[in-house]
């Protein structure tokens, strides 16, 4: 494995191949397979917008440390067949260190690899396949990267076990037979030994992004969900209606987005913590119910897993471009909060968070996920439980006058549940008097609209606003996925540049806190925000909320590539000459 | 909740103390009038009880019941009464509102609500205009109806809710004709008390910019049927009536939406151990 800074090493791996040749099965085997060997890692799949047929591929990235990014350039590059590999072209940076494993038997290797000049290794998937009763490529070519990659061969064997365990004795019997060949046939070729790291073990976890959001939805109470299918967001709500239904709760297949989120208002309006995950149409749909929510007070939670936009955009890419939508897009003054989880892990956390703060502050709550943390699956350690769960201020034994909205100091007002007596009131979009009584008079609309904005404005969020890291006269502001990439950009700086380097990543975007970023800003002297969208959405935003240092620079660009740490690097090692 | 002893309350009872916006000789009063005779006949206790509607002269009504209310936002009180009934099976939810608001911008929930089977009750006032808007035509709008934005007529076709409520999978089918308060509230007991979604469809003239509905007081009869199971009957009979059958047309027998079904309810640590590698 390439030396990282300290003993840090990782292997990038892409698998490549026509549509239905299991790339994405053996490269999450690969991953299982690391897990068992101790190692850490990430896999994403590339995959066209063709369902079936179309090219496919996997990227991973394993390694001995937390892996939160892709790295600069792929190690081990292997095509099982390279019709329109040229597609993945961004998504798989090889050079003259890359090593090439290819069939000739699946026609010529395309001529960009040919020209970084990489070295190419000749496999003959088919023919070996072929050999074995039930035998596949894929199998084949994974026992070759894995021991390209350094994994023992146990744990591969324990990953195809684990994997394929359902498909019966034969299925694994053929595939563990392939296994073994393709990896007997690294042995000559590979330049490292097999070894498990210390302390290798099955006590690490698997997981996407998407299914993190789940289980932080799970956790934090939420027993209603009402969603209709879009991409990348699907995978939240497949996990979630299983294990909703076992929970005692629901999930509704909605017949639009308009539905899902009037259905997660009702529910929730009903005393059950709801919830609808979507992408950015989906979202903009959704506006109209977001901004009933704020008026009529009522907790939902909406996670959106951001793609490339405007419109349809590029549904199976990242990119952190719904910032805008997501804190501007109401109509009104319409205060609500939006959150961004940084990392797989804190999809857990940041979903549980936004499930508490929407009860407690009887007001909707958009987490912006995106498709890279979204679709990733990341060995991580196991995420401990938190205590963060839904619970709202409730009116009960109602004795007299009741007044739903009513003007308390800190904005917050008891909610009855249906079925409570004297509780019955009107929820709804007009504007309303403290009783909950349709009004068109100045105060009542000044002092709903005040107390809207003082329940969310003097909430006390603690110090899960951000995560920070590091101190010092330079500050890097980012959110979201592109955390993780700037986090190992900043160990790869000389240690003189990231001694003076404060990273900060924001999990609050609205509302703003200045207070709390001018303390943490105190002594900077240069700024850098850096995020993943053509216009600077959060850069804008935080010139609009936020006193900043004079030398106030932004990195930003659109997807639908991640960034890369090295690009990272480059501009930090640029900006931060003195 | 619903296991105590029947409620005993009158009508007036479960209306609020908020005045109607509706202009004096509106149909819409009866439907309230009927609604809360209804509710009293079976004796649902105010707590109980969900009214949703969506946005609409008629879509007022929620804010002028004594239960549970909600006014959302237009075109969607069928999604917002599906959030409450799947989440909350205890409660009776009823979902309310006019032509405009159901039929147009919300057509695509009542074809899903009807098709779903959750067990609430649809009232649509239908008036055949947007009456808050000042007169506009919906698609219940006669083709020559002349108006601001449709000089001349829209020369579009009206199209039959009820039969679209059938063939979407509605479990009970009716009409109802807001003049006659007692009849109606009938319509609505049953509506309420079968099981599945219930759809009924008060005509409900609108004085104001309507004046010529008046005479639906003349035009309106008894259907001449009893209520039928079988779709294919309902469906002919709809396809060939005047529009001026009262009565409930079609009660179906098809099982409603399943309910939550809360299992042994598994310990997060279950679910923990599914991300272990």
């Amino acid at each position: 494995m390439p030396d990282q800074p300290g003993n840090s090493k990782s292997t990038s791996i892409a698998l490549v191949g026509k549509g239905g040749a299991g790339v994405i099965t053996a490269g999450e085997i690969l991953l299982i397979a690391a897990a068992r060997a101790g190692l850490y890692g990430m896999m994403i799949p590339v995959i066209g917008p063709q369902i079936r047929g179309g090219e496919s591929g996997a990227l991973l990235r394993l390694g001995n440390f937390p892996i939160n990014c892709l790295d600069d350039r792929i190690d081990v590059l292997a095509g099982i067949g390279w019709l329109h590999a040229e597609r993945f072209r961004s998504d798989i940076p090889i050079d003259a260190d890359s090593q090439i494993v290819t069939d000739p038997a699946e026609g010529a290797v395309p001529d960009f690899i040919i020209d970084a000049g990489a070295r190419i290794y000749e496999l003959e998937m088919t023919a070996l396949a072929q050999s074995i009763e039930g035998g596949r490529e894929n199998m084949i070519v994974l026992g070759y990267v894995a021991r390209l990659a350094g994994i023992p061969e146990f744990a591969v064997l324990q990953a195809v076990e684990k994997k394929l365990g359902r498909k019966g004795r034969d299925a694994i019997r053929a595939s563990n037979e392939c296994v073994q060949l393709g990896y007997g046939k690294a042995a000559g070729v590979s330049q490292v030994e097999p070894e498990a790291a210390p302390g290798a073990s099955d006590s690490r976890w698997l997981m996407s992004g998407n299914h993190a959001t789940g289980l932080g939805a799970i956790r934090g109470g939420i027993r209603f969900a009402a969603a209709y299918p879009i991409t990348p967001a699907t995978e939240v709500l497949e996990w979630l209606a299983p294990r909703l239904s076992d929970a005692g709760g629901t999930l509704v297949q909605a017949e639009d987005e308009l539905a899902s989120i009037n259905m997660v208002i009702g529910a929730s309006f009903a005393g059950i913590p709801s919830l609808t995950a979507t992408s950015g149409p989906g979202l903009s749909l959704m506006i109209e119910g977001l901004g009933l929510a704020v008026g009529a007070e009522i907790p939902i939670v909406v996670i959106d897993v951001m793609r490339g936009g405007p419109s349809t955009g590029i549904p199976t890419k990242p990119e952190q471009s719904d910032f805008n939508a997501a804190v501007y897009g109401l109509h009104g003054d319409a205060p609500h909060i939006v959150v961004a989880p940084n990392s797989v892990t804190d999809c857990v956390f940041t979903t549980q968070w936004a499930v508490h703060l929407a009860d407690a502050t009887q007001a909707p709550v958009i987490v912006l996920s995106d498709q890279f943390i979204g679709q990733t699956n990341v060995v991580l350690d196991p995420i401990p439980a938190i205590a963060f769960f839904a619970k709202r201020k409730l009116a009960e034994n109602i004795d007299g006058k009741f007044e739903r909205y009513a003007l308390t100091a800190d904005g917050i007002s008891p909610i009855p549940v249906p079925g409570t007596p004297g509780g019955q009131y009107l929820a709804g979009g007009l504007t309303h008097s403290p009783t909950a009584r349709p009004s068109g008079m100045v105060h009542d609309h000044v002092a709903q609209l005040d107390k809207r904005a003082r329940k969310i404005d003097d909430f006390d969020y603690g110090q899960h606003w951000a995560d920070i890291e590091g101190d010092g006269e330079l500050a890097i502001i980012t959110w979201g996925s592109t955390t993780g990439t700037v986090k190992e950009a900043i160990d790869r700086l000389p240690p003189e540049l990231s001694a003076k380097l404060k990273l900060i990543s924001l999990r609050l975007l609205l509302p703003a806190q200045p207070r709390k970023l001018a303390d943490a800003l105190k002594g900077v002297e240069r700024l850098l925000v850096i995020e993943q969208n053509h216009s600077g959405q959060l850069y804008r935003f935080l010139r609009a909320w936020y006193d900043l240092p004079a030398a106030t620079e932004t990195l930003h660009r659109p997807g639908p590539t991640v960034f890369r740490p090295g690009e990272i690097v480059e501009r930090l090692l640029d900006w931060g000459q003195p | 909740m619903s296991a105590q002893a029947p409620c005993k309350l009158k009508a007036s009872d479960y209306k609020s103390d908020y005045k109607p916006v509706w202009c004096p000789g509106c149909g819409d009063y009866h439907v309230l009038l009927s609604l809360t005779k209804a509710v009293a006949q079976i004796g649902l206790r105010p707590e109980e009880i969900a009214v949703v509607s969506g946005i609409g002269c008629s879509s007022r009504i929620s804010g002028y019941l004594n239960c549970y209310g909600f006014h959302g936002i237009h075109g969607r009180a069928l999604p917002l009464a599906t959030g409450v009934k799947v989440a909350r099976p205890d409660l009776t939810v009823i979902a309310a509102g006019g032509d405009g608001d159901g039929f147009s911008i919300g057509g695509n929930h009542l074809l899903h609500a009807c098709r779903r089977n959750i067990d609430i009750t649809y009232v649509v006032m239908d008036n055949e205009i947007y009456g808050m808007t000042k007169g506009q035509p919906s698609p219940t709008t006669d083709p020559d109806w002349d108006s601001k934005l449709a000089p001349g007529g829209t020369g579009i076709s009206p199209f039959h809710p009820l039969v679209i409520a059938l063939a979407s999978g509605a479990n009970f089918v009716a009409r109802a004709f807001s003049g006659d308060p007692n009849g109606t509230a009938r319509i609505l007991v049953d509506a309420i008390n079968h099981p599945g979604f219930s759809f009924v469809q008060i005509l409900s003239p609108c004085v104001t910019f309507r004046p010529d509905q008046k005479e639906w007081k003349n035009a309106v009869h008894p259907a001449p049927v009893t209520p039928t199971s079988d779709p294919a009957q309902a469906a002919r009979r709809l396809m060939t009536d005047d529009g001026f059958n009262i009565g409930v047309l079609y009660k179906g027998a098809r099982e409603p939406y399943r309910q939550a079904v809360v299992r042994e309810p598994r310990v997060e640590r279950d679910i923990d151990e599914e991300f272990m590698v």
